[in-house]
């Protein structure tokens, strides 16, 4: 039971770092960025590149790939997605144009990474072993503390900073936010950034762990997803909620299900679906925000 | 448009695909073109489910669950329960519209990207299914399904035995091209008749359709039960043709391509997923010859598309002000 539940820990804190940077971005400019996945498994390639390739230590790998991504989704938001909110008369064209991007990046990573499944070395080696109650890796524990500590991180920067209010200023009253004087093209890009660089910066955590590959982009974003439909769309305590929600509904259903072989995720949807039924909005997410 | 120009369209269009394209297929020598035709043609069914839940204001990214378990239905049929083909094909529409009648009460419920997300998860969720069921044989698949067989009536041959012809590959794509006709007319004749307009009531206000008494829970699981009933079809017809079926035939791309064909062609045309289909899919064929660069080509050219036309392939028109066509 203990390994279970710090399995669930240990999976929800990464989980709620993805889905994090998903519901920041959908909060600020209503976009539902289908490629969210993709840009998480570029960051773990920069990782993986900056580690393995060029033999530097691993936090300058996660910091390489912090600001790749964050420069990356930076320049998406200011050239792509702003133009086609200009221009298109229905929203769901910005949904149409990250599905494009997905493709996109898939491609790109293709070209540059390869289809191989690529890791880094461990970087701390050893078990913690407490009885054989539980069994943890210290490597899972420290991505797990440094995931737990991000996501504390995000939390001050947007509750106490002035980028921090603006964002949330702007998640809900764009128009009244503007005539407050916050300068909205800015903090969107600055949102969406900082969206980008959270699935970098978990790409970077995981690719020691799990490693990466190409495939792993859609799975990721489809988790996100039921991540923050749990939670509620566009809501970071709903996000925080959501990610370790389905960590642990994951850890649990992997043992508990193991005999009837690989339905966990068939099960999950399944209950989601009965728990949209209740509520639509997710846990916390304002009816149709 | 007129009546005379609309029964002149059709009139061209049933005359190039069934007189001009075999003509050309057969004059050029080009037999790969019939596959990628009835891909085209068997895709364009599916999208066409897809417009249909645009039509109630819905984005549906889910049609890929539906192809791949109407597929799975007529694989399982045809290869353990040795029923005809063509009474599978039915079959798997229906089997695909109750399934959805039961997902869909509760998650149409839902609207804009929650919807969207949910239809998304399901994809992935039916591929799952596949790969945990015994009688979907898991990531093996089911393969070397035989060919549709002959259908008789009263003794009479409507459609002969696929494995005798001669031409097996002109006989699909007739099929196909026949299934797509006859689901387009379905289509057109919905949107135009009574429950079209009310589903147009449903894309443009569901609060005020329902306080003039439109029973929109039960329109909108009809709309989603006759999206799904395409998607199975379509995915039977599939699994006939390539004669396998595995749990990664359909997935997350696919149901993200099914929803690209709709806003390509334009949302608000009954022909536009088609025309949408034809463009995306011959697009990303010619660019076949490009290599390890025809994804990043390709979605370049997605990306560069939505830049300039955000409003889809149609909006043209609008942009040269001659209104939309009807």
């Amino acid at each position: 039971m203990e390994q279970i539940l710090a399995n669930g820990l240990y999976l929800g804190a990464q989980y709620a770092l993805i889905a994090l940077g998903l519901t920041l971005i959908f909060s600020l400019m209503n976009v539902l960025n289908f490629a969210h996945g993709q840009m998480y498994v570029l960051g773990g390639f920069v990782t993986y590149t900056v580690v393995s390739q060029l033999g530097m230590p691993f936090i300058v790998g996660l910091l390489a790939s912090a600001v790749t991504l964050a420069v990356v989704g930076g320049l998406i938001e200011r050239y792509l997605f702003r133009t086609v909110i200009r221009r298109s008369h229905r929203e769901e064209s910005t949904m149409l144009l990250a599905a494009g991007i997905a493709f996109f990046l898939d491609a790109v990573i293709l070209l540059a990474f390869g289809e191989k499944q690529r890791g880094v070395p461990k970087i701390i080696n050893g078990v913690f072993n407490w009885d054989f109650r539980l069994i943890m890796p210290y490597d899972r524990i420290l991505i797990g503390a440094l995931a737990i500590a991000l996501i504390a991180a995000f939390i001050l920067f947007m509750q106490y900073s002035t980028a921090g209010r603006a964002m949330r200023a702007l998640a809900q009253d764009r128009v009244a936010a503007q005539l407050m004087g916050v300068d909205v093209n800015r903090y969107s890009t600055l949102g969406f950034a900082l969206g980008a660089m959270l699935a970098g910066l978990v790409g970077g955590l995981l690719v020691t762990i799990t490693g990466i590959n190409l495939g792993m982009g859609g799975p990721t974003s489809i988790k996100a997803f039921m991540m923050i439909m749990i939670g509620g769309a566009g809501v970071i305590s709903g996000a925080i909620a959501g990610g370790f929600i389905l960590g642990m509904m994951e850890s649990v259903g992997l043992t508990v299900l193991a005999a009837y072989g690989d339905i966990t995720y068939l099960a999950i949807f399944v209950l989601l679906m009965v728990f949209l039924a209740f509520r639509p909005q997710g846990l916390m997410g304002k009816p149709w925000g | 448009m007129k009546n005379t120009t609309k029964i002149a369209g059709v009139g061209i269009f049933l005359l190039i695909v069934f007189v001009m394209v075999p003509w050309a297929i057969a004059a050029s020598g080009r037999w790969d073109f019939y596959y990628t035709l009835t891909s085209v043609a068997l895709l364009s069914i599916a999208s066409a489910g897809v417009w249909l839940t645009f039509y109630i204001g819905r984005i549906n990214i889910g049609q890929g669950a539906y192809t791949l378990a109407g597929g799975y239905v007529s694989a399982v049929l045809v290869t353990q329960a040795g029923v005809n083909f063509w009474l599978t094909l039915p079959l798997a529409g229906l089997f695909c519209a109750a399934l959805s009648v039961l997902i869909g009460l509760p998650i149409l419920r839902l609207r804009g990207v929650y919807f969207a997300m949910i239809t998304l998860v399901l994809t992935e969720v039916a591929r799952l299914t596949a790969l945990a069921l015994p009688i979907t044989q898991g990531a093996k698949g089911i393969t070397s399904i035989p060919l549709p067989r002959e259908l008789s009536l009263f003794g009479m041959t409507l459609i002969p035995d696929f494995a005798r012809l001669e031409n097996p590959k002109l006989a699909f794509y007739l099929m196909a091209v026949i299934l797509m006709i006859a689901s387009y007319a379905a289509l057109y004749r919905i949107v135009n008749s009574r429950l079209g307009h009310l589903c147009r009531s449903l894309q443009q206000n569901e609060e005020l359709a329902s306080s003039i008494g439109v029973n929109i829970s039960y329109l909108r699981v009809l709309a989603y039960a006759i999206s799904s009933f395409y998607g199975g079809i379509a995915g039977a017809s599939f699994v006939a043709i390539s004669q396998s079926i595995y749990p990664s035939s359909f997935q997350v791309a696919d149901s993200v391509n099914f929803m690209l064909n709709c806003f390509l062609g334009g949302l608000g045309f009954v022909f536009g997923p088609m025309l949408g289909t034809l463009v995306l899919y011959f697009g990303w064929d010619l660019l076949f010859t490009t290599g390890r660069y025809q994804l990043l080509i390709y979605s370049s050219l997605l990306i560069a598309l939505m830049m300039l036309l955000p409003n889809g392939l149609l909006s043209l028109n609008q942009l040269r002000g001659k209104g939309m066509r009807k």
